[in-house]
This record gives C-alpha cells, structure tokens and sequence, in this order.
C-alpha cells in the first residue's frame, strides 16, 4: 500500500461511505471465509509445533546436561531476541539460499511455531516448578515411578497452572499469524487487502476482517473458559467421590 | 524375633557433608521405634536412605530378609511400596480429595479397581477418625486433619513399615494430639513404625525403644522404660531437659 494508494482510499471513502450491504457480501464470501479457515489452521498448527518444542525446550532447561541447558538457553535467546516478522522472512527468503525450498504455508506455520516454542517453554517450566519438590517424593514414597509421578502428579497440578497463560497465547497467535500475509500465504489479512486493491474499499474489506478475527477469538476465549472450568476441581472431583455413597453405610 | 528392617554402618554424605557416619538400627516387627535427637543430626536423612528416597554411601540395609541398599531405581520403586512414609509437611496431592489421596496408591500403583480403592479409603478415612472428609480437599483442612489423611495414604498400600517424619512438627499444637494418638493406636494394633519425633511424651506412651542420635551416629538406645529412667549417658539426659522446655 503506496502513498498514493492510500490517498486514493480515503478520496473514494468520500465519495461514498461506508456501505453495509458491500460488508455483507465480504462476510459471506467464499474468499474471506476461506482466510479465516487459513488464519485458524495456521494458527492451530503453529500453536500445536509451539506446544511440542515448548515442552521439549521446559524439559531441556531441566536437564542434567550442560551441553543441552546451553542449546536450549541459545534458543531461547535467539528465538526471543529477533522479531518474528525477521523469522519469517528469514525463513521463506534465506532458507531457499541453502537448499531448503518451503511453501509459504510451512514456512510461516515454522517460524510462528519456532518462535511460539521459546515462550511456551517458560509457560511450562514455570507450571512444572511450580509443583513442590515434596509433591514428588511423597508420590515416590508411594512407589510411583518416575514418569507416573510426572504424569499423575506433576502435570495434572502443573496443567491447571498453565493452561490460563496457553489460552492467552493462542489468542495472541490468531492475531499475529496476520504477519504471514507478507510472505503471500493468504489468510485473512492478506485476502483483505487483495480485496481492497481491486476496488479502494479499504473500510468495508478490513471491518468483514477484523469481525472475523473477532469471532475467532470470542470463540477461542469461550473455549479457553470452558477448559478453565473443567478443571477446576471441586465440582468435578466432588462427584467422583460422592459417586459412591454407601460405602460407609456398608462399613458401618 | 526376626528383624523386619536390618540397616548396618549406613555412611550419607552431600558432597563434603558427613550426615551419616556409621548409622546401625533395626527394629523387629510389631515394634515402634522411636528415633530422638537434636536437629541436622540426621534422622530425616537415614528414614530416607532406609526406604531408598536417598542413595547411601556405603552400608547394608536388609528388609524382609532381602538385602535392599543399592537397589536400582526401577526395582526401589516396588520396593517403596512396602513403606510407607509420612512427612512432616503432609505433601498431600493438591488437585485430590481426601479420599482420592488414600486410593491414588492403589490405584496407580498396584493397579486396584477404582470402586475397591474408593472403599479402602472410606475405611482407613474412618480408621485415621475422618468419616466425614472423604470429599474434602487438602486446603479445606487443618494441619492435624491433613496429617491423618496422610497417614491413611501411606496405610493404602499395606506397608510392612511406616516411616515418621517429624509427623507433628509442622503443626498448631491443639492438632498435634490428634495425630499421635492416630499413631499409637497403629502402633499399638501391631503396625511397625520408625518414628522420628521430638514429641518425648509420644516416645513413652508409644515406642518399645527409643534411639538416640547425635551429629550421625547413634549415640545411645534403649528400651522404653530404660531409657527415660535417668540411666541413659548426659548428653541424653540433658536434651531431654532441654525438651522439657
């Protein structure tokens, strides 16, 4: 978007404001559809590649290693200390240099998912070492192996705490994977902007965006609030054990 | 009678530290022993090194008849499960109910049908004096109550041995009561117990001998009745002063 672009958007919003039935259309168009679809499914699988290197990267900080703390804080820093807009160029125009030649799409669901890792990871490290050191020993007191105790009373405690600051992220993901409309994979952002350089209805195509981007989140914050509450434990634990009443009446 | 728990020379150290230096105790079965001494003698570290939380230095542990020290990890896991061990912060499992607590042994450990291990803990919860806090969370109890609950986990899974550590410290002194008389009535039904305390009135109600550690060595150990009659050595008989305040 040019200067004069930009000059000729705002003559031609003059010369006829915003028109609904225009915004309509762009909302029940195939074409806006089909970037929200490609902004939920890039955001979704970057989330996901987040999760898997977040985890991978919160173990990796715990190691016993130095040579693998040292990799995993080199990761962090890097990831972290570069825009993600670099990343992402980065990835789709020098990668190819070296061989590696991507598609848009993998190339963006990369280097959102890379850099969505180097956070994740603090999300789940401060969940895990939020679980007590005594909370391990009592479980290994019991018997428990290691991985049990890591599964039935590690994570379970651990993922209470982290899943309020995971929902913020995937939030925050459905809004920045807008940054890959500059590589041209044609999800939301970008399919508004196209729009709008054919016709300068600049106000119509970026309101039937940003709805969209809207009802993405409102629906993702519903969903985030609906996991919150099933694991807030009292009401569904409670039944669990009420489930079997007479039990002390047998005992009695 | 046959030693249930048999440990001879256990040396501990933590890098430089010396915790342990030499540590003999047994206790035979049905028996409670009582395990007195200042603080960082290390008592709390020999109950670990006994039901194998804590590597030791060198040392012979014999339980059930079977040597145990150096048992690899995987195998002193099984093992662990014919001791239980009750702490002096309670570390009940947080995201459980009470009665949640007691079946988690059986059931994610020996593999108990969820139904059966429900019932076990409704039974021990009635046995620890808690009928009526089978739904409750651990931060919707006192000290004293978490502590039964806690004790009624480590029975779940039927130890030959309960390991006490310091199980009162941590509590508000109108709790303390109630959970050693949990204790002393286990110890009386015949459930053997390592109890590590400085509650002296628990000792000669309870144990059938006390043992005495000082800087990781035992320094003295008695029977019962022998050792509060005044002919343990001096600086037995002066910390017991001084625990009389």
């Amino acid at each position: 978007m040019g200067h004069a672009d930009r000059q000729l958007g705002v003559l031609s919003v003059h010369a006829s404001l915003f028109q609904p039935s225009l915004l309509a259309q762009y909302l029940v168009s195939a074409d806006f559809f089909y970037g929200a679809v490609m902004t939920l499914w890039l955001s979704i699988a970057s989330l996901a590649l987040g999760l898997a290197v977040g985890l991978l990267i919160a173990i990796g900080q715990e190691a016993p290693w130095r040579a693998i703390r040292g990799t995993v804080w080199a990761y962090i820093w890097l990831f972290r200390g570069t825009p993600v807009l670099l990343q992402l160029v980065f990835a789709f125009n020098v990668m190819p240099a070296f061989g590696v030649l991507l598609p848009g799409f993998a190339c963006a669901v990369l280097a959102l998912g890379l850099n969505e890792g180097a956070y994740m990871a603090e999300i789940m490290r401060s969940g895990i070492r939020a679980v007590g050191p005594g909370q391990r020993l009592a479980a290994r007191a019991l018997g428990l192996e290691e991985w049990r105790v890591m599964r039935w009373v590690v994570l379970p405690q651990a993922l209470r705490i982290i899943i309020p600051p995971i929902g913020n992220q995937f939030v925050g993901m459905l809004k920045l994977s807008a940054l890959v409309s500059v590589i041209g994979v044609k999800e939301l952002l970008l399919t508004a902007d196209e729009t709008a350089s054919g016709n300068f209805r600049y106000i119509e195509t970026l309101t039937a965006a940003g709805l969209y981007y809207l009802a993405l989140t409102t629906v993702f914050m519903a969903i985030q609030s609906m996991i919150e509450r099933s694991f807030r434990r009292r009401p569904s634990a409670r039944r669990a054990v009420v489930a079997v009443p007479s039990l002390q009446t047998v005992i009695r | 009678m046959t030693r249930l728990l048999d440990a001879v020379a256990i040396w501990k150290r933590f890098g430089t530290l010396e915790v342990l230096k030499g540590v003999d105790l047994s206790v035979t079965p049905g028996k409670c022993l009582v395990l007195l001494g200042p603080s960082g003698s290390g008592k709390s570290t020999l109950l670990r090194c006994l039901n194998l939380l804590e590597p030791i230095a060198s040392g012979s542990i014999m339980f059930e008849g079977k040597e145990i020290a150096g048992t690899p990890r995987k195998q002193a896991a099984s093992l662990r499960r014919r001791m239980g061990m009750v702490f002096q912060n309670f570390e009940l499992f947080q995201h459980l109910s009470a009665a949640d607590n007691i079946a988690f042994g059986p059931i994610r450990v020996k593999h108990m049908p969820a139904k059966q291990a429900r019932e076990l803990a409704h039974h021990l919860l009635r046995k620890v004096h808690l009928p009526d806090k089978a739904a409750a969370f651990p931060d919707e109890l006192s000290g004293g109550q978490q502590q039964r609950v806690a004790i009624a986990r480590a029975l779940a899974m039927e130890p030959a041995l309960m390991l006490y550590d310091e199980p009162t410290s941590a509590l508000d002194p109108e709790t303390v009561g109630e959970v050693l008389s949990v204790m002393q009535e286990l110890a009386e039904e015949g459930m053997t117990s390592i109890v590590v305390t400085h509650e002296l009135g628990f000792a000669r109600r309870a144990a059938n001998e006390v043992v005495f550690m000082e800087a990781g060595l035992v320094a003295h150990r008695a029977p019962v009745g022998e050792f509060f009659n005044g002919s343990a050595p001096d600086r037995v008989v002066r910390f017991l002063n001084r625990m009389h305040g």
